[in-house]
């Protein structure tokens, strides 16, 4: 499998140079696309017949911020898709940052593969990445008014709101949450060499 | 826009009364909707304009959770999303981590692993066949299905103690190896003696012994469901050319496991991207040739069928080939409980596990199975700590159900129905 995706690699860099930086990540194709020109790889992705990724089996947001091993200094939110190529039988990560991170747009890839429609809805969602040009952006997964982007590494896990049934006004209001944050096991970042000295 | 002109000529040029399309809430508690979906349903006449579901009624934030859990508490997060293939999500996860941390698996884990995984696919294809039925009109389907899944949520219990959420599956291999008795039925009540022998005929020898006469008696049952619904013409009518995907359009729309394979794409992640040992086993993809629920019907029949050969083939390798079931880094597997309460390593090993947990290098991965929904992927980011920095679930069913509106759009109101069943969609997936 792995000879397959150094093929891949080998195409990937002949039909886009370094652009892209194509290389192998934990035994998978990995590349990393500028938002400029994000539109016209993916659609050069698919198009291409050297290349043929006929499907868009997964794309997502991922927020970086909190990243720690190194610790993440550029661009602050990405949008991963994994692609897949039926008829040449290989996969593809491509990963695009947002430029901004404070109001994050990218353009949208539903007019490439139409699969993109409820994955951006719910990057928008979960991250609140703008996809330019989707034309259906509404929140997906959450509640119809909530607010806030739960994924994002700010937002707290117990969220700012929480559902209750008020005897007197007979019917569901929101209130502050209650519910207190614990972390029963901290979350400890060692090296690659789990058996090595611990950094904390 | 033609109808408003005919009527005109009806009306002879009187003033006519506005007709416009009317929408009608779908849910969110339909027997028909398989859970939790909410779908506005654009009407013209009876014919669907548009379709619009609403999704996320049982979102529980998995993906948010599983970032504040140790990579070991995560896992039975895994049995909770598509809770009718529990195993199978636990398998993409633990490749997902043994790949992040290069850890080799037993040989024996791997066939368990594969036959627990096509036990999970007919379990999951016989409820979608009976709650299918249910849903166009074959009543009694669910019934016997029922009867079936019995005997296999049995096996379940036998190897994890859980009927549905196991957590049997672990990095490094399975929680244990193969027990060598059956649970058996007790007198009661509802059950006399004659039925408690009839019931436990076939378990009173090993897990695996009683899989095997499951696998012996099985086909002739698929084939006792296909004379009540393969030639059935009620079932024809309500199925044959109703949402018609091309091979084309599946692909464009994400679609992966039966959904793909009945529009005529031969691609089976089992044959393409083997992973554990499905590269050894003798099975055959079958594929659909028109895209329609019929075909989507018969492909699943069929991968019983095909299911039912692979579990016959493990139950054959796992009889003549004994070993260790788990992986013996114990950095990362639970060392066995003889050691850890007589080697002071053993005990630092357990205690180190079950409180701070293993670490996983940093790096990022997806891995994706063969779910019998589809491609289950997961995408799992790690900053090398001991617990996991992003985990993005790729549900089947969510690129499925986001079809949904092309494929409804000009069929009749009572086709969503059978649409919605055809898609073999399960809320814990699309919503996490």
């Amino acid at each position: 499998m792995s000879s397959r995706f150094e093929t891949l690699v080998r195409i990937l860099l002949e039909s886009f140079g370094g652009s892209v930086s194509p290389r192998l990540v934990s035994g998978g194709a990995h590349i990393d696309i500028d938002a400029p020109v994000y539109l016209d790889v993916m659609r050069r992705l698919r198009d291409d017949p050297a290349l043929c990724f006929e499907q868009l089996m997964d794309l997502c947001g991922m927020d970086y911020s909190a990243y720690e091993n190194p610790p993440w200094r550029e661009g602050r939110f990405a949008v991963v898709s994994q692609l897949l190529s039926v008829s040449k039988n290989w996969r593809l990560r491509a990963r695009c940052f947002v430029p901004d991170d404070a109001s994050p747009v990218l353009p949208s890839v539903v007019p490439v593969w139409n699969s993109a429609r409820w994955f951006e809805r719910e990057a928008f969602d979960l991250f609140g990445i703008v996809f330019s040009g989707h034309g259906d952006l509404r929140r997906i997964l959450t509640d119809y008014d909530f607010s806030g982007h739960p994924l994002r590494k700010d937002f707290p896990l117990p969220g700012y709101v929480e559902a209750r049934y008020d005897p007197e006004q007979r019917r569901v209001v929101y209130g502050p949450v209650t519910v207190e944050e614990r972390e029963i096991v901290p979350r400890r970042v060692r090296g690659q060499n789990h058996d090595g000295p611990e950094d904390a | 826009m033609c109808r408003a002109v005919f009527a005109d000529k009806i009306m002879m040029g009187r003033k006519m009364p506005e007709i416009r399309n009317y929408e009608l809430n779908f849910g969110p508690q339909h027997p028909a909707a398989h859970g939790v979906l909410r779908m506005v349903l654009e009407l013209d006449g009876e014919v669907v304009v548009r379709a619009d579901p609403h999704i996320g009624m049982l979102h529980r934030g998995t993906e948010k959770l599983v970032e504040s859990r140790t990579w070991m508490q995560c896992l039975p997060y895994m049995d909770r999303l598509d809770y009718f293939s529990m195993m199978c999500n636990e398998h993409a996860y633990c490749l997902a981590i043994e790949k992040l941390l290069g850890l080799s698996v037993p040989i024996r884990a791997k066939y368990i692993r594969v036959m627990f995984d096509e036990i999970t696919r007919i379990l999951n294809h016989l409820l979608w066949v009976g709650s299918h039925g249910l849903d166009v009109g074959a009543m009694s389907m669910l019934l016997y299905t029922v009867r079936e899944r019995e005997d296999l949520l049995d096996c379940y219990e036998a190897v994890s103690g859980s009927r549905m959420h196991a957590a049997y599956y672990r990095p490094g291999g399975v929680y244990r190896d193969l027990p060598d008795t059956m649970p058996k039925y007790a007198e009661s009540k509802w059950k006399n003696a004659a039925d408690v022998r009839r019931l436990n005929e076939a378990r009173n020898g090993s897990l695996l012994d009683f899989i095997e006469d499951f696998a012996a008696r099985f086909p002739k049952i698929l084939d006792e469901y296909e004379t009540l619904l393969t030639d059935n013409r009620i079932w024809k009518q309500r199925l044959v050319n109703v949402g018609v995907i091309s091979s084309g359009r599946a692909l464009q729309l994400g679609f992966s496991g039966p959904m793909l394979r009945a529009s005529g794409v031969e691609w089976d992640l089992r044959k393409k991207q083997p992973y554990a040992v499905y590269d050894q086993l003798d099975f055959d993809i079958p594929v659909g040739m028109t895209g329609d629920c019929y075909d989507r019907y018969l492909v699943r029949m069929e991968e019983m069928r095909q299911s039912t050969r692979i579990v016959r083939q493990c139950v054959d390798w796992l009889r003549s080939n004994p070993g260790p079931v788990v992986s013996d880094d114990y950095k990362v597997a639970s060392p066995p409980r003889q050691e850890m309460k007589s080697s002071m390593e053993g005990l630092i090993h357990h205690f180190k596990l079950r409180s701070e947990g293993f670490h996983v290098p940093g790096g990022e991965i997806y891995s994706a199975i063969e779910n019998p929904k589809g491609e289950f992927g997961v995408y799992v980011v790690s900053d090398g700590a001991n617990k996991p920095y992003r985990l993005k679930i790729r549900s089947p069913g969510f690129a499925h159900l986001s079809a949904l509106d092309e494929m409804t759009r000009g069929h009749m109101i009572a086709d969503t129905v059978t649409m919605i069943g055809t898609l073999d969609i399960v809320f814990g997936e699309i919503d996490r």
